[in-house]
Order: C-alpha cells, then structure tokens, then sequence
C-alpha cells in the first residue's frame, strides 16, 4: 500500500478516508484533522490558556502533542483516581511526555488532596465506577481551569467515543444528553468552555499517531472500565464500521448537523434553571451538586 | 512468527508467512479495533509478515467515558 500524500510506502491505511499513510504523511493528516475541527467549531481564541486532561492514554497524549505543535498554549493536568497501580502507572505516562518535553503537568491526587478514590466513591454512591470518575473529572477539571485562570478544557474524547455515547443516548431517547453532545460548550454560569478537538480522529488514529510519533502511553484498559456498556457500544459500533467504513463518522457528524439542533434547547432550558453548590459553588440542579455529594460519603 | 496480544498480555506462535489481514482473520480480530506492530513501526493489512517477524497486535479501543 502506498502513501496517498507522498506515494512512498504506506504504514497505515484508514479505510474510512480510503486511504493509507506512510509516518510524516500521517503525523501531517492527524495535526490538519484537528486544526480544521478546531476552525470550523471556533474551538480556542489566539490567546486562549488551554487546560488539557490528561490521563497518560493515547488520547490526552495525542492530543496534547497535536495542540503544542499547532501553537496553542496548553498545560497538562493529571487527576489521579486512584486505582491501584493503574493510576500510578498512568501518572508515570503522563509525567514522562511533560518531562521529555518541557510541558507544564499539573497533578490533583484525589485520595491525597480530596480524602477519597474511585473505587470508594463508586461502591458508596452506587454509581458505576465509570460514572464516578467521570463525575469527579467533570468537576475538577472545571474547578481547576476557573481557579488557575484558564479559558478552555480541552479533553481527548474522538470520534468513536462520541459515536458510542451517541449510539447509547439514541438507544434510550436521552433528550437532555443528546442536547449537550456537543464538540463545543461554552464558558458561562460558572463553567470554562469546553472541547474537543479530536472528534475527527478515530482512536485507532490516536493510537497510531503516539506509536509514530514516539509518544509511550498507558495501553493497560483501566480495571473499573472491563465490561461496561460503552465498550459494548464500541464492539457493535466497530462491528458495522468493518463492514462499512464511514459509518461512525457519519452517524455522529450527521447528528451534529441534523438532528443536534433538535435537542439544545431542552439542554439550554436545564441551564437556565441551575443554581449554585451550597458547598462548593459550582452550578447544580439540586442544593449540594453530585461531586461535594459523592466526595461526603466516600469520606464517611 | 511470535505474536503479542495485549490486556491481558499473552503470546502466540504461528506458522507464517502470512498477511496481516489475513493474521486478523483467523485470530477473529476486527481490523478496526487493533493497531499491527512489527520492531518500531505500524504494518497495513497488506504487509507479508514472515516467520521469523514478532508482531504486536495491540488494542486500541478504551471504554472509560462516562
């Protein structure tokens, strides 16, 4: 197989574009697949300090590198979970491309810093541990970007993870999801905006992009996540992809252009209605907002 | 031809040569859902792996979106 770009030979072929790429070609091809989602959603201002979650997998990593070689003024922030070795492991990934690079890593150890872990907080709030840490993301990165001056949170969810959470928000008519599942949210009632530039990229494209580009990442699947629906939503996702190359990519930019528009304002009428934590300040719809709520019984 | 899978890490060994589509095939692995490593370097599906090649067949879907 041959380079579509330069005609040398190919090491990857992404058969949703019909097409391989030898290294540089596909460095190139990820690095234009993000600036072009950035342009068209209007996603960071010149001058915009971008806070970047980053876990230690291929995403964060991919899309950290991608932001710093387009120019963007990007700091890291690791929260760490923890999970056992996974997240120290996870840490080391993350610490090491700050290291090698010179790249300014913030890290929030929720077990040091907050007095709990995931696995706490998900058996005492019976949440799913996938819902606990996103919850507990969600909000620290939020409150960290506000506290620290940033404008932007930029995270490495791609395309298959849209397309899953969309196909699982379809499943079950999710309204108020499906009116937030957006590249973009931005800034107001106490939140910074928020994207996500990688939407263009499959993650088998940020996987290739950290082995091309030289960039080591936590490859381990986090024990909490073994199982969980949304990996059921990618295996039937990847299944009809197989068969269909173009379909994730369709379905999720299809919902943007035609069906999204259906579903904001129902999402922007919940906005109106949020209040502020009685502990902590961040916008809820209740009294106490779901993290402090969490955070309180995980420290019981 | 040593193949490496991951999570969990185990190894295989079989006969080649043999393309790496047709490695995923009979493994029954989805082209979709894996990256092919060969030495430093990623392979097509195109690519002869011969039988002295160690290969890594490495996952690359993550499931932790909330």
């Amino acid at each position: 197989m041959k380079c579509r770009r330069c005609r040398g030979p190919a090491v990857i072929e992404v058969r949703r574009h019909n097409a391989g790429f030898c290294r540089d070609c596909f460095l190139h091809h990820c690095r234009e697949q993000v600036r072009k989602t950035i342009e068209d959603f209007d996603m960071l201002q010149p001058g915009d300090r971008v806070l970047i979650a980053v876990s230690g997998g291929k995403d964060s990593l991919a899309l950290w590198d991608i932001l710093r070689d387009l120019g963007h003024d990007v700091d890291g922030l690791y929260l760490g979970l923890g999970i056992d070795d996974y997240s120290d492991e996870s840490g080391n990934y993350a610490r090491a491309y700050a290291d090698a690079r010179g790249a300014k890593l913030v890290k929030v150890d929720l077990p040091t810093d907050l007095g709990f872990d995931i696995p706490t907080g998900s058996r005492v709030a019976r949440r799913a541990p996938c819902s606990a840490c996103g919850l507990s993301k969600r909000h620290l990165f939020n409150q960290a970007a506000v506290d620290n001056g940033y404008d932007v949170v930029a995270t490495g969810h791609n395309l298959d993870d849209e397309a899953a959470v969309l196909f699982g928000n379809v499943l079950r008519w999710s309204t108020d999801y499906l009116g937030r599942q957006l590249p973009v949210l931005p800034a107001g009632n106490g939140f910074v905006r928020k994207v996500k530039p990688l939407v263009r990229l499959g993650e088998r494209e940020t996987a290739a992009y950290c082995v091309l580009a030289g960039i080591d990442y936590q490859v381990e699947e986090c024990p909490m996540a073994a199982g969980n629906r949304h990996l059921g939503y990618k295996d039937a996702l990847n299944a009809i992809e197989d068969q269909s190359p173009g379909s994730k990519h369709a379905f999720y930019f299809g919902f943007l252009e035609k069906a999204s528009p259906l579903f904001t304002p129902e999402a922007a009428r919940e906005q109106e209605n949020l209040q502020r934590c009685a502990q902590c300040g961040t916008p809820t719809t209740g009294e106490v907002c779901a993290f402090c709520r969490l955070a309180e019984r995980a420290r019981r | 031809m040593k193949i490496v899978l991951r999570n969990p890490r185990r190894e295989l060994d079989m006969a080649g040569p043999m393309r790496v589509h047709a490695l995923l095939e009979r493994l029954e692995i989805n082209r979709e859902a894996v990256l092919v490593i060969r030495g430093d370097t990623l392979v097509t599906g195109d690519a002869q792996l011969s039988d002295d090649d160690e290969v890594e067949i490495r996952p690359v879907v993550s499931g932790g979106v909330a």
